[in-house]
């Protein structure tokens, strides 16, 4: 019942404010900033006011979104396998880390939006210079947490392993895997906002299809009431990736009692 | 001692396969120049003026942006956290808010403040908020209640209990909240520059040498730069918080 009504004084307060930014919206008048009313009118007829055979959805939405959200969550497959796969590796190896460690901090330093003109002058224009941006930008949270994670195995794990002559298999998947799991999911929950972030970073640069690109295209056109609608559509899909990678994570660590801890993350939207 | 010695061999051994392999066939010629001819452009920028003052430009818009978070965010936590009901009221709006990225906001950026330093500034403010909020936030969850009992035993006053016990007790979180957010202002300063084409910056730099006749070494000693300044903020944030922070058993995760 508390819960019920905390919840619900949430979405008060959610309302009051959009009201109120809807009544000084139109009291202001501005150009740049359109009702919400009108935000989500042009986002109607810009996504959902397609044929019933595609469920409402216009081209729009699969030339786009679709496309956008593929390139996000492939690039961010490919980080989590590299990041993971080296993360253990380094992890396990004190003197492979002493060799490549600062040669890491370096890296990750790096803003990833200053090698966009190295990967667009490397590799072609579109999906192959945005992957190559969004896995360079979200590796290093993976790397590093699964690092960690892999040290993190205690001792006792390690001699029992050792006791049992556990095959290299069982003790990496059996046993440093799930010790790790909990960064590991810290690494990819931060990565995941990252990638979506370095999505838009991409198509803003150099694309001809996706969110970012449809962004600045109306920018251009100065069709305000569309760049606002993707603006939050971004919010909204950064919300929902979100909410899935939590529930993912409580599912797989459900096992995990100090899983709480690793959780406390600081996920965010750069 | 060994690690750091181990740790140079790496950069070294690394800097040499890159040599060798921007010499060699593997890669179009000029697209990735060698780390000997990047050296070279790099200190012939430093000792140009003009490329400095690009790097300041950048410089100082990331600390008044990160200035200007912290100054946001730490009280803001501080009563998110500590007032159950304002916390409850503001929770949906906020995790709605969070989640937007300030990158997809450039373009109204540009619209609202022009080439000049407000954009980057204004954007890199709103992406660094958040992980301090959020870890102001739950190391208020995370305080010892009973030395909230203890210090209200002695009587001792809620807004001094807030500032003697409550921020003590947080300030490692808040500071790991910090280094989070100083990574990704410098990200949101750069790529703004970058994307908005301002009039002074290492983004604007870097856009500059790509666009016009595509100078890859001058890209590549901006890069380089980049990644400096990067590397010294967080080295430089992780001792402040190894020396005067040490107290915090736990500083929450590695980003």
């Amino acid at each position: 019942m508390r819960r019920l009504r905390s919840a619900a004084s949430g979405w008060i307060v959610l309302l009051v404010l959009v009201v109120l930014w809807e009544t000084a919206t139109r009291i202001a008048g501005s150009l740049y900033f359109p009702p919400p009313s009108q935000i989500a009118e042009t986002a109607r007829q810009m996504w959902f006011s397609g044929p019933v055979s595609s469920l409402f959805l216009t081209d729009v939405v699969f030339e786009d979104l679709f496309a956008s959200v593929a390139r996000m969550l492939g690039g961010w497959a490919i980080a989590g396998v590299l990041g993971v796969a080296l993360g253990v590796l380094l992890g396990r190896s004190a003197t492979a880390m002493d060799y490549c460690g600062p040669i890491i901090s370096f890296l990750r330093a790096i803003p990833p939006p200053t090698l966009v003109p190295v990967f667009l002058a490397l590799f072609t224009l579109g999906t192959p210079m945005q992957l190559a941006t969004i896995v360079f930008g979200t590796i290093w949270p993976i790397l590093l947490n699964s690092v960690d994670g892999a040290r993190s195995v205690d001792e006792t794990k390690t001699e029992t392993a050792r006791a049992f002559r556990v095959s290299t298999v069982d003790w990496i998947f059996g046993v440093v895997l799930p010790a790790a799991s909990p960064k590991i999911f810290a690494g990819l929950r931060i990565s995941l906002s990252l990638s979506l972030v370095l999505m838009v970073i991409s198509e803003l640069v150099g694309s001809t299809e996706g969110i970012g690109y449809r962004l600045l295209y109306s920018q251009r056109q100065y069709d305000f009431p569309a760049m606002w609608a993707s603006i939050v559509l971004l919010g909204v899909l950064g919300f929902l990736f979100n909410t899935g990678l939590s529930a993912i994570e409580r599912r797989v660590l459900a096992w995990q009692p100090a899983h709480r801890q690793a959780a406390l993350a600081a996920g965010t939207g750069a | 001692m060994r690690a750091a010695f181990r740790g140079l061999v790496g950069v070294a051994v690394l800097l040499l396969l890159w040599e060798l392999l921007s010499n060699s066939d593997l890669v179009p010629p000029g697209y990735i120049p060698p780390p000997t001819v990047i050296g070279a452009t790099l200190v012939r920028l430093l000792l140009d003026g003009v490329f400095v003052y690009d790097v300041i430009a950048s410089v100082l818009a990331w600390a008044i942006a990160l200035g200007v978070a912290i100054a946001v965010a730490v009280p803001l936590g501080l009563v998110l956290g500590s007032v159950p009901a304002v916390r409850r009221a503001t929770r949906t709006v906020v995790e709605l808010m969070r989640p937007i990225p300030s990158v997809a906001m450039i373009p109204l950026a540009i619209l609202l403040f022009g080439g000049g330093p407000e954009a980057k500034i204004v954007l890199a403010v709103y992406a660094s908020v958040w992980p301090i909020l959020f870890n102001t936030i739950y190391a208020l969850d995370e305080l010892d209640e009973q030395l909230v009992d203890t210090a209200r035993a002695f009587g001792t006053s809620k807004p001094r209990i807030m500032a003697t016990v409550a921020l003590p007790s947080a300030a490692p979180f808040v500071m790991t909240g910090i280094r989070t957010a100083a990574a990704i202002a410098l990200i949101v300063v750069v790529s703004t520059e970058l994307l908005a084409g301002a009039t002074l910056g290492l983004g604007q730099f870097i856009l500059t040498a790509s666009s016009g006749g595509g100078r890859m070494d001058l890209v590549f000693a901006g890069t380089v730069v980049a990644g400096l300044i990067g590397y010294l903020v967080n080295a430089g944030l992780e001792w402040v918080q190894r020396r005067f922070f040490a107290w915090g058993a736990r500083t929450g995760e590695t980003v």
